[in-house]
């Protein structure tokens, strides 16, 4: 379904490119051995390269290479076995160097392709243009001090890649796809942890609009740093929905730098648009050219995981899952791999359906992760075992799923302890029905007379008398011989 | 290859460099002097050469250089990152004039 706005003048479309920061997970810096991690006091994890000092030489972070290259194979790009570390120049307080280490035209990773699996079912192949490796800039505190803005450089030097998409992406929801879809192979990689709160992904959006059925890529925007996935939405539609009125107007849209409001759903011209892209690369002097053979590639490539996209191809083949169910499944590996654990040896559909609606329904009410979840993939794959070889009836194995959910004892603890077995002995059932028929022969002229709906009435009452342990199709079937 | 006043400006703001407009046009013919004895190096023939992106030809070095390992072996100075800052702030930042955006 394809996404247009529409204009005093006619339908436009929203040409729209990617640019995710993905800090890479590492416990040291790209170029320097102070750590990495999250939270710390401010300017406790800096070493004097990271603030810049003189005379302060870079080394870079082998493991930071490894994750990079495992990346660019996971997004099925080109991996250059040479590339180069350059300057990119500007002022800001907070790079002290007044410059940021990272790579320019020739990046280590080129040209690669992610598979959107879009809400309708259908799947989208998005183009990346690039992913290189740089270095974080410190962060600034604006609302500490009513006249100073405050310095912290313990993310300044922390590894990130760039992952660049071609602009290929036309809706705010095939945006709001592909980072999700990134997200998810990132995570599978473990190469970034894609915490969007804690800025491990971070995103900038190039935005523009042409009328339909125009090929031109028209002046864009890129609105800087919007830190969810439904904030990157909302600025691309406000975005593009400004670019048509200018526009429509007889403006021109001026490629420039914004920032998005989210109180105000408002985006913002931000830099002076003059010196916006003057950055003056050169290769960096204190750096050698990065290289690396075919043998380093193929030994990181023999180290990857089944990634989303085969994982979703082999749910469908292997369990009999619809493309949907499989997806939904695949999108966090944490889920995936508990699905598997339960469906381990029963019935795959039925397994799905307790993981996707059961077990997510309870999660999700509860506010915890799978790794938090009270009931372990073994045991609901042992409630599915109960339900698929007729032990209990969907209705009892809800119930044990509840006891299940608040002591975290195994199923067959509970059937046991509550003498919960589902009766399929057709002899003690019988003696149910015959009760109920001689109690009730009111009730069997009025069913015998043609008011057959009366069958569900009955069933209910053979459950009742059997404590729910009935196997209800056998109610059903037994009922119909004695009464017919 | 010579300068104009307005690229010496334009130069100058970049690097952040104060130049007053009365040494524009001094500047502006030193630079262009500097420019034209580096001129100088494009007629040697370097067609084919392949581009160089520092001072070693990593062809001619046997050992190749070394990565790091990714261990942390730095930080925890925050007294020392900080000593010689001019406007040190309570909780251990640096202090600057206001950026705001």
């Amino acid at each position: 379904m394809s996404y247009i706005i529409k204009g005093d003048t006619g339908d436009w479309e929203v040409v729209i490119g990617l640019e995710v920061h993905a800090q890479v997970i590492s416990k040291s810096k790209l170029f320097s051995g102070a750590p990495t991690e999250f939270g710390a006091g401010p300017n406790t994890q800096v070493s004097f390269i990271d603030a810049g000092m003189p005379g302060m030489l870079p080394v870079l972070n082998g493991h930071a290479v490894e994750q990079a290259v495992r990346t660019g194979l996971g997004l099925k790009a080109k991996i250059n076995k040479r590339s180069i570390f350059a300057r990119k120049n500007y002022f800001y307080a907070d790079m002290p160097q007044g410059y940021q280490i990272s790579q320019y035209d020739m990046p280590i990773v080129g040209e690669g392709t992610i598979v959107l699996d879009m809400p309708d079912g259908t799947s989208r192949s998005v183009g990346i243009e690039r992913l290189h490796l740089e270095q974080d800039a410190g962060k600034s505190v604006h609302d500490q001090h009513a006249t100073k803005t405050c310095i912290d450089l313990n993310r300044s030097g922390v590894p990130l890649m760039e992952i660049v998409s071609k602009p290929d992406l036309r809706s705010p929801e095939e945006a709001g796809a592909y980072l999700k879809k990134l997200r998810s192979i990132l995570v599978y990689l473990g190469t970034c942890d894609g915490n969007m709160e804690e800025g491990s992904m971070r995103c900038d959006a190039n935005v523009s609009v042409r009328p339909v059925g125009s090929t031109e890529l028209r002046t864009r925007c890129e609105i800087k740093n919007v830190n969810s996935m439904r904030f990157v939405m909302q600025a691309i539609e406000h975005e593009a929905k400004r670019h048509v009125e200018v526009w429509e107007s007889g403006g021109a849209v001026d490629q420039e730098t914004r920032l998005y409001d989210a109180n105000r759903n408002e985006t913002r011209s931000m830099r002076s648009k003059e010196f916006a892209h003057d950055y003056r690369y050169f290769p960096d002097p204190d750096l050698l050219p990065l290289e690396f053979d075919d043998a380093y590639i193929a030994k990181i490539q023999a180290t990857l995981p089944e990634l989303p996209d085969d994982k979703k191809a082999r749910f469908i083949k292997d369990y009999g899952l619809s493309a949907y169910d499989a997806g939904v499944l695949v999108a966090e590996q944490e889920n995936a791999v508990y699905f598997e654990g339960v469906a381990k040896g029963t019935d795959a559909k039925l397994a799905n359906n307790w993981v996707s609606t059961n077990l997510f329904g309870l999660l999700n009410a509860r506010g915890v992760s799978i790794s938090e979840s009270p009931i372990s993939a073994k045991n609901l794959g042992r409630l599915v075992q109960l339900i698929a070889d007729n032990t209990l009836s969907s209705r009892m194995a809800k119930e044990v799923f509840e006891m299940m959910a608040a002591d975290g004892k195994d199923p067959d603890t509970i059937v046991t302890e509550r003498g919960m077995k589902q009766i399929t002995d057709t002899s003690a059932i019988d003696a149910a029905v015959d009760q109920i028929i001689a109690a009730n022969p009111d009730k069997v002229a009025e069913y015998n007379s043609g008011k057959v709906q009366l069958m569900g009435w009955f069933v209910g009452q053979v459950m009742k008398a059997t404590q729910g342990k009935a196997n209800p199709g056998m109610c059903g079937e037994l009922l119909k011989k004695k009464l017919g | 290859m010579s300068l104009d006043k307005a690229t010496v400006r334009r130069i100058a703001t970049l690097a952040r460099i104060e130049v007053p407009d009365a040494d524009l046009e001094a500047t502006a013919a030193q630079l262009s002097g500097i420019l034209s004895w580096i001129e100088q190096l494009s007629e040697v023939d370097t067609s084919n050469v392949a581009p160089m992106s520092g001072g070693i030809d990593m062809e001619s070095i046997s050992t190749k250089p070394r990565w790091r390992e990714d261990k942390v072996t730095d930080g925890g100075q925050t007294e020392k990152v900080l000593a010689n800052a001019p406007d040190p702030q309570d909780g251990g930042f640096f202090g600057v004039p206001k950026v705001v955006e």
